[in-house]
């Protein structure tokens, strides 16, 4: 497929993930606030932490409040990252390559957008907030079934998988990596109710507590980091959507899974490699948040890489002929 | 709602007879509106806006600060023309681009017509649509003009004219697709009784027609439509075409020459390129040859086309029969190629190069319409019966100084089809754009995009002045027990008033 279109394709794929993570994070955290005993700060702060936009947040709205943070992660149109801005980001894309998706994906994403944007406009209040970013979490997982019901297994589908899965990662990444250093710093908290039901609220803006009661029942620091980061079989998980993009890096390249072909597979196939091999409290003890600074840089690595090799601009070789082929020979 | 103070006064109306009973091939159709419950049609009117806007059929407008994005207008009446006009209508077209196209080659290559004096050589030699670096050239399959979409309106003497030929790029069959589709699913119950002839053949016959182009060497080409990118005003249709007909959506970005083929640019290397359907204008094709700004085209694009390695539809050139001096021609081109009497006859032109004319124009200029010989889209144009003495007073001047630049016919007084305003029917001023395709034999799609002039009195059907569209039912033949034709004729010449704004 058009390397343009390959493009356009993974990142359409990444803002609708972007856009439900982030109202996930937003609807967990409204829902914690109402079990907060009285007293206690209001944690809005976290938030931006975890969509990585502290900084601009601070330059242009200072201190953090409930409003002022739910505003800047849902409907400001200068943050790229807001729930508004990821589906203005998702739709274009997807309108630049309306003829490669289906119709049924396409006005799925057209009616996504248009109702945020009418959120926007009237924004929800009090009992309206919980529905509102429900129903965003909805249509993006509308989106996915669609794509999964209405696609071929072509390149269109693994590179909008791939896109997906990289920002799933990502995203679990962030939220392991700045809950797990907010929950451990008041030490006096371990053990208590309240942190029960922190850890239950981390799980949860993963939608992973039920999954991980069923996994390993009692609420532990170190079953929450096994099952957010290692395990193979919750579609969450760090290693199950960096495992998801490798199938989809080798289908698209037809690579075997033990071998490469272009420095991306090598590079997210090594890191396949190592969370299978992980240890749960060796991670712990080296510390978690070094291991996933680590790993948020080499899945950015892998990004970059699947940039170089299918999308960036090149010119034929002349003689190198293997390049140039007729399709279907 | 029904059609009982509907007023067709003045006007030829395309549903309603001068006698107030529809016409025979539109009976079904208004009997069916007239059985509503009352509110229903607005009811249904609302939920095809919706559709249209949640579907995301839009085109883009600049300068416009509701947003880039806009849905065009659609009326739910359509537009209803009987099998056996139809059929004479088919004929015209046929006749006419099959004249074009033998034009189009004799002007690049022996240019008979100018020699034997048909189309006076001066009138070519300045149209800005002659290409030089064309002459000469020998397009695949011999054909230059492959996709047309002609634009006819009707005159109150129930008379169809031919107003333009687009032979360019033309656009608009996206929304004839469009809208049926929108129909069939708000009026499924008048379909079945009024055998309309579908429409949706119209991708598999532009597929076939651009696989037909395709060099001989190629078994399984691969054809492309190059589109200027997402916001060009006719994206939506770009992306519709190629999704329909299943081919890659390229941008010139996408394409590059090399050893003397096209390739696109895939994430699995180069891929040969046999075929392009390119919906930009000549000009931007290829900076090498055209515009050398053109930051849209393919460098190197015109050398591969010229060495028969890559095909392109429409061929470069062909706006040499698009200019509207040339316009005023076509009955004779078509009397010189095909011996044969045009079957649509043109609206009556006034060529402001010709000094008899031009003495007319300047004395009638208030009741005429003045047009930019080389100009589309409603660009360049002066209305005389709308305009203000200041306009009036500037054309006279852009005319005296360029009189080969202008033609002016006189105002039409373009026919109507009843329209949902409100809570009443009212008739609005229509044209009509059939397309065809040109390949192995000559298509014509039955029906087309009818555009609609929304404002009361207007007569300007352009999407970026107030238009709209209305699905255009092609009935089959046969369909009435009534010979349609001949009720519909007899009742069109109701006492015509010149009341309004006539076109």
């Amino acid at each position: 497929m058009l390397s343009r279109v390959a493009d356009s394709t993974c990142w359409m794929g990444r803002y609708v993930e972007r856009a439900e993570n982030v109202a996930r994070f937003v609807d967990v955290n409204l829902n914690l606030m109402l079990d907060s005993p009285s007293g206690l700060e209001q944690q809005w702060q976290p938030l931006i932490q975890t969509t990585g936009d502290d900084e601009s947040f601070a330059r242009r709205y200072g201190a953090a409040t409930r409003e002022n943070v739910i505003h800047f992660l849902t409907f400001d149109p200068e943050n790229p990252n807001s729930i508004l801005s990821c589906l203005r980001s998702a739709r274009e894309n997807a309108r630049s390559i309306r003829e490669i998706i289906s119709s049924e994906m396409w006005e799925q994403i057209n009616r996504f957008y248009l109702m945020v944007r009418e959120a926007a406009a009237n924004p929800p209040r009090d009992q309206g907030e919980h529905g509102f970013y429900t129903a965003v979490k909805e249509a993006s997982h509308l989106f996915e079934g669609l794509a999964e019901a209405t696609l071929m297994r072509n390149e269109a589908w693994h590179f909008l998988r791939l896109g997906r899965m990289l920002e799933r990662a990502d995203k679990t990444s962030r939220i392991l990596d700045v809950k797990y250093f907010i929950l451990l710093r008041s030490v006096a908290d371990v053990g208590t109710p309240f942190d029960d039901i922190q850890w239950a609220a981390v799980l949860r803006s993963a939608s992973a507590f039920e999954m991980y009661r069923k996994r390993h029942g009692r609420l532990s620091p170190e079953g929450v980091v096994q099952f957010l980061l290692l395990d193979p079989e919750f579609p969450r998980a760090i290693r199950f959507c960096l495992n998801s993009a490798r199938d989809s890096l080798h289908a698209i390249s037809a690579t075997p899974l033990d071998s490469f072909k272009h420095p991306p597979e090598r590079l997210l196939g090594q890191l396949c490699s190592d969370l299978a091999y992980a240890s749960v409290k060796e991670i712990v003890q080296h510390g978690l948040h070094e291991y996933l600074d680590d790993l948020q840089t080499r899945m950015n690595r892998v990004s970059q890489g699947v940039f170089d090799t299918f999308f960036a601009r090149r010119m034929p070789e002349s003689g190198k002929k293997s390049t140039l082929h007729r399709h279907g020979q | 709602m029904n059609f009982s103070g509907y007023d067709t006064t003045g006007f030829f109306d395309e549903l309603i007879a001068g006698n107030g009973r529809p016409h025979p091939a539109a009976r079904p159709l208004v009997q069916d509106i007239e059985r509503l419950p009352p509110g229903e049609l607005q009811l249904r009117q609302q939920a095809a806006e919706r559709a249209l806007i949640q579907a995301g059929i839009t085109f883009n407008v600049y300068n416009d600060n509701q947003g880039v994005e806009k849905t065009l207008p659609f009326d739910l009446i359509p537009r209803i023309i009987g099998g056996a006009e139809w059929a004479r209508i088919d004929r015209g077209l046929v006749q006419r681009i099959t004249a074009l196209n033998l034009f189009i080659n004799d002007l690049y290559h022996d240019q008979k017509i100018v020699k034997d004096g048909v189309v006076p050589r001066e009138i070519i030699a300045s149209s800005k649509g002659f290409r030089r670096e064309c002459l000469g050239w020998k397009p695949p399959r011999g054909i230059w003009c492959h996709i047309t979409g002609t634009d006819l309106v009707r005159h109150r003497d129930g008379q169809l004219y031919v107003l333009e030929d687009n032979l360019r790029c033309p656009s608009g069959v996206s929304y004839v697709l469009e809208n049926r589709s929108l129909m069939k699913k708000l009026f499924p119950e008048v379909f079945s009784a009024a055998r309309v002839r579908p429409v949706s053949q119209y991708p598999h016959k532009l597929r076939d027609l651009l696989e037909y182009l395709a060099p001989d060497s190629v078994t399984a080409p691969r054809v492309v439509l190059l589109t200027p990118g997402m916001y060009n005003s006719a994206y939506f249709e770009h992306s519709f075409l190629a999704q329909q007909m299943g081919i890659e959506l390229v941008e010139g970005g996408d394409l590059v020459v090399h050893d003397g083929y096209v390739w696109m640019r895939t994430t699995q290397g180069f891929e040969r390129v046999d075929v392009i359907y390119r919906r930009i204008d000549d000009d931007f094709l290829d900076p090498e040859t055209f515009r050398p700004d053109s930051l849209l085209g393919v460098p190197g694009l015109m050398k591969v086309y010229q060495a028969g390695n890559v095909a392109l539809a429409n061929a470069p050139g062909t706006g040499v029969a698009d200019d509207k001096v040339v316009y005023a021609y076509v009955p004779r081109i078509i009397k010189y190629y095909l011996g044969e009497e045009a079957l649509i006859p043109n609206v009556p032109t006034y060529l402001c190069s010709e000094e008899k004319d031009l003495a007319y124009v300047l004395d009638h200029l208030p009741e005429l319409v003045v047009k930019a010989a080389n100009e589309s889209g409603g660009y360049g144009m002066l209305v005389g019966p709308h305009a203000t003495a200041a306009a009036l007073a500037e054309f006279r001047e852009k005319i005296r100084a360029q009189p080969r630049n202008y033609i002016a016919q006189p105002t039409l007084s373009l026919s109507r089809v009843p329209t949902i305003c409100g809570d009443l029917l009212e008739g609005r001023h229509v044209d009509l754009r059939p397309y065809i395709l040109y390949g192995k034999d000559v298509f014509v799609l039955p029906g087309g995009l009818t555009r609609v002039a929304l404002r009361r009195g207007s007569l300007v059907v352009n999407s970026s002045q107030g238009g709209g569209s209305k699905d255009t039912w092609v009935l089959a033949r046969g369909n009435t027990p009534v010979d349609e034709e001949a009720e519909a004729l007899t009742t069109s010449g109701s006492a015509p008033r010149e009341e309004g704004s006539s076109c």
